[in-house]
C-alpha cells in the first residue's frame, strides 16, 4: 500500500483521463496484466477502492500511468484531482500476461473502450523482449481512440470505430486484418461480447487466446471472494488466479 | 502503555481486536500487509463439511457506506482445511478461530467433531445467521427453537470455547442470545450481515445473482450497536461485537455497549492494516483515559 502523487491529470476527451502518477521511492516491479485497487478520497457514495489497469509504468521517469473512464461518482472524483495530490493504491496486484512461446509468434492486443488500458504496457513489455507488436483498437468514435501514438512506438495500430470516424467502420472483430493476417497469440481486454468474438477468432484458427477481466471487486487480495468467474477449477478469485485468463480455463459459451 | 489482554470464556486474547469471518482469508492474504501474529484472533473463513462452490457472480454490490454480499460460503471443506490450511496455520501466534456452517445439524456435529481435535484452534464460531444459502444458514438462527437445537447438538460434540454468531434479521436479537446461552454458548458474536437488495434501474434487474444479499459497513453500525448493547444486558456470557467498525473509536463505541472484543471484516477491504491501527488507537484510549486495562471500559456508559 503505497501513497502516490500525482504528476499530471491529462483529460483526453469528456469520458477519459490519463492520471500520471509518480513515488516518493522508486516504484516496484510490475508486470503487464496487473492492477491497482485505488482509494477514492473525497467521495462520500464511494465506498471501496476502484480496480484499475496498470495502463503504463515508465521506470526511467518513476511514472505509474492509470486511464480512468468516468462511470460513476469514484471516477468522476478521480477525474478532478489536481496534480500534487496524493492518491493511496493497493498494487501491484493480480496476475499477468504470458509471453508467447514462439519468438516469432504473430502478436495481436485487441481493445475495446477502456479495455485498452492494459494493452499499452504489455505492447511495451512485448516490443521489449523482441516480439512483434499489432495493436487492433476499437471504440464508439474518433476522439475516444485516444493517444494512439502512444501505442504506435511499440507496434502497428489498427483501428476501428462504430461510426466510422477513424479507422475502419463497424467493431474490432469486424476489421479486415483478422481476415488477413493469422495471428498466432491475441490479448484482449475490453467489453464481453468483444472479448467472447476475439476468443471465437482464437478458437477457429487455433490461436492463443488471453484476455483480461474486470469483475467488481472488493478486497483486490482474495480474501472477499467476491469477483469469482467461473472457471474448468470452479469459481477463482479474478483479483488472485486473474484477472488474465486463458480461454480455454473460463467456462464461456464462445 | 495499558494492558489489553482480554478473556473471552477460557479464550485468552492479547487484545480485543479480531477479523471477521469472510473478511479476512485465512489470514495470510494480509501477511503482506501487516503482522498479523498482533492481532487478538483471525476467525477463518466459512467452513462446511464439503466443499461449496458458492453462488453465481454478481455476489457483491456496493451501497452508500457499505456493501451487499451474496458470497455463499464458498469455502473447500473441512477436511481440505484440516489437511491443507491448518498446517499453515496453526503456529502463528494468535488465536485461529474457525467459523462453522451447514445445511443440516448434522452438519454442523460433524464439522465440529473435526475440529475438536485440531490442537491449536481452541475456538469456533458457530455461523447460524448466514443470510446468502439456501439452506441451513440463517433460517437456524431466526428462530429461537432451533437456534438452540442447533447450538445443544455442537456442544455436545464440540469441548472448545464455543461462539455462536446471531443474525440480526430477527425481531428481538436478545431472546435468541439467551436461547443459545442456555444451550451451553460460551460467548456470542453480533451482528451478521443484513438483509438486503440492490437493483440497476438501467436493466431492470437486481444487481446480485440471488437478489438478496448480506449488507456490511459503516451502514449498519449504529444497528449492531444496538443490539450488542441490548444483548449484553440480557446475557451473562461475553460478547463480542461487529458491524460496520472503520476505526478504533468505533471499536470503543461497542465495548463501551458492553462487547468484551470486537470483530472488523468490511474495513479490511478498504485499509487492509487496520486491524493494527484499531489496537494502537484503543492503547492511546486507554492512555488518554488513565484506564490501566481495556476490561474498565467494557459496558462502562455508567448511569444511563
Amino acid at each position: 500500500m503505497l501513497d502516490l502523487i500525482l504528476k499530471e491529470n491529462r483529460v483526453l476527451s469528456d469520458q477519459y483521463n490519463l492520471l500520471i502518477l509518480t513515488s516518493d521511492g522508486k516504484l516496484p516491479d510490475i508486470l503487464p496484466g496487473q492492477f491497482a485497487e485505488v482509494r477514492v478520497d473525497g467521495s462520500p457514495s464511494t465506498f471501496l477502492r476502484r480496480p484499475i489497469s496498470i495502463h503504463y509504468v515508465d521506470y526511467k521517469l518513476n511514472e505509474l500511468w492509470l486511464l480512468i473512464q468516468i462511470k460513476g461518482d469514484g471516477t468522476k472524483r478521480l477525474a478532478t484531482m489536481k496534480a500534487g495530490e496524493r492518491l493511496n493504491l493497493l498494487f501491484p496486484l493480480g496476475n499477468s500476461f504470458n509471453d508467447p512461446s514462439d519468438m516469432d509468434a504473430n502478436v495481436l492486443l485487441v481493445g475495446g473502450g477502456c479495455g485498452v488500458a492494459p494493452l499499452l504496457y504489455l505492447g511495451a513489455h512485448l516490443k521489449n523482449k523482441g516480439y512483434k507488436v499489432n495493436f487492433l483498437l476499437g471504440a464508439r468514435t474518433k476522439v475516444d481512440l485516444m493517444e494512439l501514438c502512444e501505442y504506435e512506438r511499440f507496434g502497428n495500430v489498427y483501428t476501428t470505430t462504430e461510426d466510422g470516424s477513424h479507422g475502419e467502420r463497424g467493431f474490432v472483430t469486424q476489421h479486415s486484418v483478422l481476415k488477413d493476417a493469422p495471428f498466432d497469440h491475441y490479448y484482449t481486454c475490453g467489453p464481453t461480447p468483444m472479448m467472447k468474438a476475439v476468443a471465437r477468432q482464437a478458437l477457429k484458427t487455433k490461436a492463443n487466446c488471453e484476455v483480461s477481466l474486470e469483475n467488481t471487486m472488493a478486497c483486490g487480495i482474495g480474501a472477499c471472494l467476491c469477483c469469482v468467474t467461473d472457471t474448468t477449477d470452479g469459481h477463482v478469485c479474478v483479483c488472485t488466479e486473474g484477472p488474465v485468463f486463458n480461454i480455454t480455463k473460463l467456462k464461456w459459451q464462445i | 502503555m495499558a494492558n489489553l489482554n482480554i478473556n473471552i470464556g477460557k479464550l485468552q486474547l492479547k487484545n480485543p481486536v479480531m477479523t471477521a469471518s469472510g473478511t479476512f482469508g485465512y489470514g495470510s492474504e494480509y501477511s503482506d500487509f501487516i503482522d498479523i501474529s498482533r492481532i487478538g484472533g483471525i476467525i477463518v473463513k466459512g467452513t462446511t463439511i464439503r466443499a461449496r462452490q458458492g453462488n453465481p457472480y454478481p455476489r457483491m454490490a456496493e451501497t452508500c457506506s457499505g456493501m451487499l454480499n451474496a458470497v455463499g460460503l464458498q469455502n473447500k471443506g473441512v477436511d481440505y482445511f484440516i489437511n491443507h490450511i491448518y498446517p499453515t496455520v496453526k503456529d502463528i501466534d494468535t488465536n485461529i478461530i474457525v467459523n462453522v456452517s451447514g445445511s443440516t445439524i448434522e452438519e454442523y456435529v460433524e464439522t465440529a467433531e473435526k475440529l475438536n481435535s485440531l490442537v491449536n484452534i481452541p475456538a469456533i464460531e458457530l455461523n447460524i445467521s448466514c443470510p446468502n444459502v439456501k439452506e441451513g444458514g440463517m433460517a437456524f438462527g431466526t428462530n429461537c427453537l432451533s437456534a438452540a437445537q442447533v447450538v445443544r447438538e455442537v456442544r455436545r460434540a464440540y469441548k472448545k470455547e464455543l461462539i455462536v454468531k446471531l443474525s440480526p434479521n430477527v425481531t428481538d436479537i436478545s431472546e435468541i442470545a439467551l436461547a443459545v446461552e442456555a444451550e451451553g454458548a460460551d460467548s456470542v458474536s453480533l451482528i451478521n450481515t443484513l438483509l438486503g437488495m440492490a437493483i440497476d434501474a438501467e436493466k431492470r434487474k437486481p444487481v446480485l445473482s440471488t437478489i438478496t444479499g448480506g449488507l456490511s459497513g459503516p451502514a449498519v453500525k449504529p444497528i449492531a450497536l444496538r443490539m450488542v448493547w441490548q444483548v449484553a444486558q440480557a446475557v451473562r456470557i461475553p460478547v463480542i461485537g461487529l458491524g460496520g467498525i472503520m476505526n478504533a473509536a468505533d471499536a470503543i463505541e461497542f465495548m463501551l455497549a458492553g462487547a468484551s472484543a470486537i470483530q472488523i471484516g468490511t474495513a479490511n477491504f478498504i485499509d487492509p492494516t487496520v486491524t493494527i491501527k484499531v489496537i494502537d488507537g484503543i492503547n492511546d484510549y486507554l492512555d488518554r483515559h488513565k484506564f490501566k486495562s481495556v476490561t474498565d471500559i467494557i459496558g462502562a456508559l455508567g448511569d444511563i
